[in-house]
């Protein structure tokens, strides 16, 4: 109860704009006429566009992710590759747009929640390339907005969608199932890395809870022996679960508080932690006090490694103020069972923390390790960069 | 019987028994040993070592300048048996030496000893050579000899080391002080520091009426284990207020000296406190001084005279160093507060906030943000104390100081204590508030009184520091606490450090009474210091 508030003010405050065009759009689905055809698929459609924003909005508040990155991403696309498969569209750019208004619904429902928009500029980018094969040009020509196209081409792709090709569905959907299966092994491709990267009688250091990076260090504990320090991250002390469950394996795990961090970084031989969100420019949106960490470890010359899973890599940079954090209630922090001063004092709680990718060593994904300043480059063969804006 | 001592000085089978069989039996009748007992206990030992020194003696692990323990013959007679065995520089006055002997010839260490003593002898007359040795000697080096100060590593950090570990409990044991156990899994990085937990307090084992250790001691002791006295500057001035009522309990025995036995008296107090918490470097300074004070009295003083005059002593100390060492501190502080600055401080400083409250008597106009962090979670008692002064105060945890360091102006922390390589020993996190800071370009300004400074060195915060009951980590959210039973589980260890050192190129001025100086000029204040001294 006591999160109600501060969760629905968060998303007031941003997304407000979104809020009348959800309702009109919702007045606009429950119209639909009953003794229509397609009518059934439709409603079935919206239902479970509606169950999956409320989802998203309940899970933002407070406590941390309730369900990880991977099943948000997952979720995403199967509802992406329903609504492709179900919904009324003619040619590439009628679904494109679809696609667009529900994925403005959905980033507007979860603002902090990136991979969905990941996801559905992933999909916009398969539409464009399946509309490209079939209309038979060649992908790289279209790939690239190079200068010479633009000069050239006079900035009309817009009218390139318009064509009906019968196949097109069935390709776009058979795209998104590659897309889905690429997701399903994401976390394995990542734990297959772990041994090339830690040595054995190494000390580790993580911070909070990331499945990816649990994954990664129990992989590697099938055959090396190494320690790990795990800092609690406070208020959630999520790191709390990372060290049962890293125990379970019989790796020799230390818990300290976020405090500790800088006095035992100088036997600290690397830092891996996993993210939220990998910024267009190579810096990260990660859980509060990764900064700190991330400082720590530049200040001792240790790497700080990053497992991330490409559908984490977002195309935003961190340099909208008002969007970049997120709030919870500061009664995290400061319990209501301080009294009076509650009143007169200011408590902040924020959840994310930004890294520059000066301190970032490595990333490791899924597609293998690649330095931060490469990072510009992966974006731009997953994304279009018209999709950049939904 | 005596020859076949074993290598490192414990006394053979027969002599044991006798001894602990006396212990044991004036434990049960609660009363000290008596004197009869003493002088034989000395005479064993007097013995005993002599005979140990003619076999070429144990070595002794760390090198001592005073070697106070082992020139037994050259001492006086009246020398009670517990200096000889625990002949403490104050500091460390909780060692028993698991010290070893350097390779020098018997008979060139006695002459020097015997030398160095005599010379100490005519140069300062009316002090006698009693522990006092260990404490005096360094300032009465002149300034131009370089002395090698080699001092004897404290036992709490030598834990890892059986030996020592048996030193201290014979120590404890003919004391009559209790020794506290180790609790749960220590971390294998920190094996050489004890890790007491707050649930078995070390009173446990004392009969309370029916002991040497005064009961405002035990009052004492409790209080800093169960952490209600925390803070440097508490646990001093608590310790002082406990030795005045000490004293004017005191009464000297017949046919003892005051300025001797007093001292004598205070050790196991000493013992016990360290056994409920190591000692701060501020209560060592403390110790110190005080038994510098009592060696001075003048054996012709009469009693009444003497107590008066050591508990005048005692508050002038408490006054100069800490009351008004702080006005000091604050009137300089505040030069630097300017209006419209936002301050970050960390942790509850007793004297950060009384710079704060100054400040803003003084009409300066800031805001205060307070970074806490678990689990001591003390930013919130500073807190209070600021919001009930009307001072605006933000308040977060120390995982959001990336977050909020761009809105600070300043950075003022407080110190438990100042290490002579520029170092700065304090809460831990600290350190990580002025690396941050640092990367911000945020001034840190650190509060620190000078008898605070210590002689001691350090890089890191492993070597030397203190392990606070793991179970505090453990903490319940959602009716979830996963960390509940990790004494269970085999291969979890939590951590919880109290202290860290914060390297000198992270401050960027430290505030003391004696002025504004940078943090690599704590060894010329300690040179200045002891030569006032």
């Amino acid at each position: 109860e006591i999160h109600e508030p501060e969760e629905v003010s968060v998303w007031f405050r941003e997304g407000s704009s979104c809020c009348q065009e959800t309702l009109a759009r919702n007045q606009r689905f429950t119209e639909t006429p009953v003794n229509m055809p397609g009518a059934d698929k439709e409603t079935d459609l919206s239902e479970r566009i509606e169950s999956f924003l409320s989802e998203l909005k309940r899970c933002g508040s407070g406590a941390g992710s309730l369900r990880g990155s991977a099943e948000t991403a997952r979720e995403t696309t199967a509802l992406l590759r329903r609504i492709t498969a179900q919904a009324r569209w003619g040619n590439a750019g009628e679904l494109m747009e679809i696609i667009r208004k529900e994925g403005r619904r959905m980033t507007a429902a979860q603002p902090s929640e990136t991979t969905v928009g990941n996801m559905i500029r992933r999909v916009l980018k398969i539409i464009r390339e399946e509309y490209a094969r079939s209309r038979g040009s060649s992908e790289e020509t279209d790939q690239q907005e190079s200068l010479h196209k633009l000069l050239t081409s006079g900035g009309s792709s817009e009218d390139n969608f318009r064509q009906h090709f019968t196949h097109l569905k069935a390709n776009v959907i058979e795209a998104i199932n590659e897309l889905l299966t690429e997701l399903e092994g994401t976390t394995d491709n990542i734990s297959m890395q772990a041994l090339e990267h830690i040595h054995s009688n190494e000390v580790i250091m993580t911070i909070g809870r990331s499945r990816t990076v649990e994954a990664f260090l129990k992989d590697a504990a099938r055959k090396r022996k190494f320690h790990v320090i795990v800092a609690e991250c406070a208020p959630f002390c999520q790191g709390h679960e990372m060290a049962t469950s890293l125990c379970k394996e019989d790796i020799e795990t230390t818990v300290i508080p976020d405090a500790a961090i800088f006095a035992v970084m100088s036997r600290v031989n690397k830092v891996i932690i996993g993210t939220q969100t990998v910024l267009a420019n190579g810096g990260l949106r990660a859980v509060n006090g990764t900064h700190t960490l991330a400082l720590a470890a530049k200040h001792h010359s240790t790497p700080l490694i990053v497992c991330a899973p490409m559908f984490k890599l977002s195309p935003q940079f961190p340099n909208e103020e008002d969007t970049f954090h997120k709030f919870v209630s500061p009664h995290e922090v400061l319990p209501f069972t301080e009294g009076e001063i509650l009143s007169k004092v200011n408590a902040h709680c924020p959840v994310f923390d930004y890294v520059p990718p000066e301190l970032i060593t490595l990333f490791i994904s899924n597609i293998g390790g690649n330095a931060p300043s490469y990072i510009y480059r992966l974006m731009s063969e997953l994304y279009h960069p018209e999709d950049h804006e939904l | 019987n005596i020859t076949d001592s074993d290598p490192d000085g414990r006394l053979t089978v027969t002599d044991k028994d006798v001894k602990l069989q006396e212990i044991a039996l004036a434990k049960n009748e609660g009363k000290e040993l008596t004197k009869e007992e003493k002088q034989r206990l000395r005479k064993e030992k007097k013995q005993h070592k002599k005979n140990k020194k003619d076999d070429k003696g144990p070595p002794e692990k760390e090198k001592e300048k005073e070697k106070a323990s082992v020139p037994a013959p050259s001492k006086p007679a009246t020398q009670s048996p517990a200096h000889k065995a625990a002949p403490a520089p104050v500091h460390a006055s909780e060692s028993a030496a698991a010290a070893e002997k350097p390779a020098k010839s018997k008979a060139e260490l006695r002459a020097e000893r015997r030398a160095r003593q005599d010379s100490e002898r005519t140069s300062k007359h009316g002090k006698k050579e009693g522990g006092q040795q260990s404490a005096s000697s360094k300032p009465k080096a002149t300034p131009n000899e370089l002395q090698p100060v080699v001092k004897r590593l404290p036992e709490h950090v030598q834990v890892d080391d059986p030996a020592a570990l048996k030193k201290l409990a014979k120590k404890l044991e003919r004391q009559q002080v209790p020794l506290r156990s180790d609790y749960g899994y220590k971390v294998s990085l920190f094996s050489h520091l004890h890790q007491y937990s707050r649930k078995s307090p070390p009173t446990l084992q004392i009969s309370i009426p029916a002991t040497v250790i005064h009961p405002s001691i035990v009052r004492l002791g409790l209080q800093y284990s169960q952490g209600i006295i925390a803070g440097s500057n508490a646990r001093s001035v608590a310790l002082l207020h406990t030795f005045k009522q000490v004293i004017q309990d005191y009464s000297t025995p017949p046919n003892e000296e005051l300025s001797r036995d007093l001292v004598n008296k205070l050790s196991p107090y000493i013992s016990f406190l360290s056994q409920c918490r190591p000692l701060s470097a501020s209560m060592g300074n403390a110790i110190k001084y005080i038994k510098k004070e009592i060696s001075n009295i003048p054996s012709q003083c009469k009693e009444e005279e003497a107590k008066g005059k050591l508990q005048a002593c005692i508050d002038s100390y408490i006054n100069e160093k800490i009351i008004l060492a702080s006005e000091a501190i604050s009137k300089y502080a505040i030069e630097k507060i300017s209006d419209g600055d936002v301050i970050l401080v960390y942790g509850c400083s007793s004297l950060v906030n009384h710079i704060l409250c100054k400040a803003f008597e003084k009409q300066r106009k800031f805001r205060v943000i307070v970074v806490d962090s678990r689990p001591r979670l003390e930013g919130r008692e500073a807190l209070r104390r600021l919001v009930k002064k009307g001072i605006r105060c933000t308040y977060v945890l120390i995982s959001a100081l990336s977050y909020i360091l761009p809105e600070v102006s300043k950075v003022f922390l407080g110190a438990h204590a100042l290490l002579a390589n520029g170092y700065v020993m304090s809460r831990v996190g600290t350190s990580q508030i002025a690396l941050v800071a640092k990367a911000y370009n945020v001034p840190v300004l650190v509060c620190c009184e000078t008898y605070k400074f210590c002689e001691r060195v350090q890089t890191d915060s492993f070597v030397s520091n203190e392990l606070d009951d793991p179970d505090d980590l453990i903490v319940t959210r959602n009716g979830k606490s996963h960390l509940e039973n990790w004494q269970t589980v085999k291969s979890l260890g939590l951590l919880n450090l109290v202290y860290d050192v914060t390297p000198p190129d992270f401050v960027d001025l430290v505030i003391t009474d004696l002025g504004m100086i940078p943090c690599t000029s704590v060894p010329v204040v300690l040179r200045v210091k002891n030569v006032d001294q």
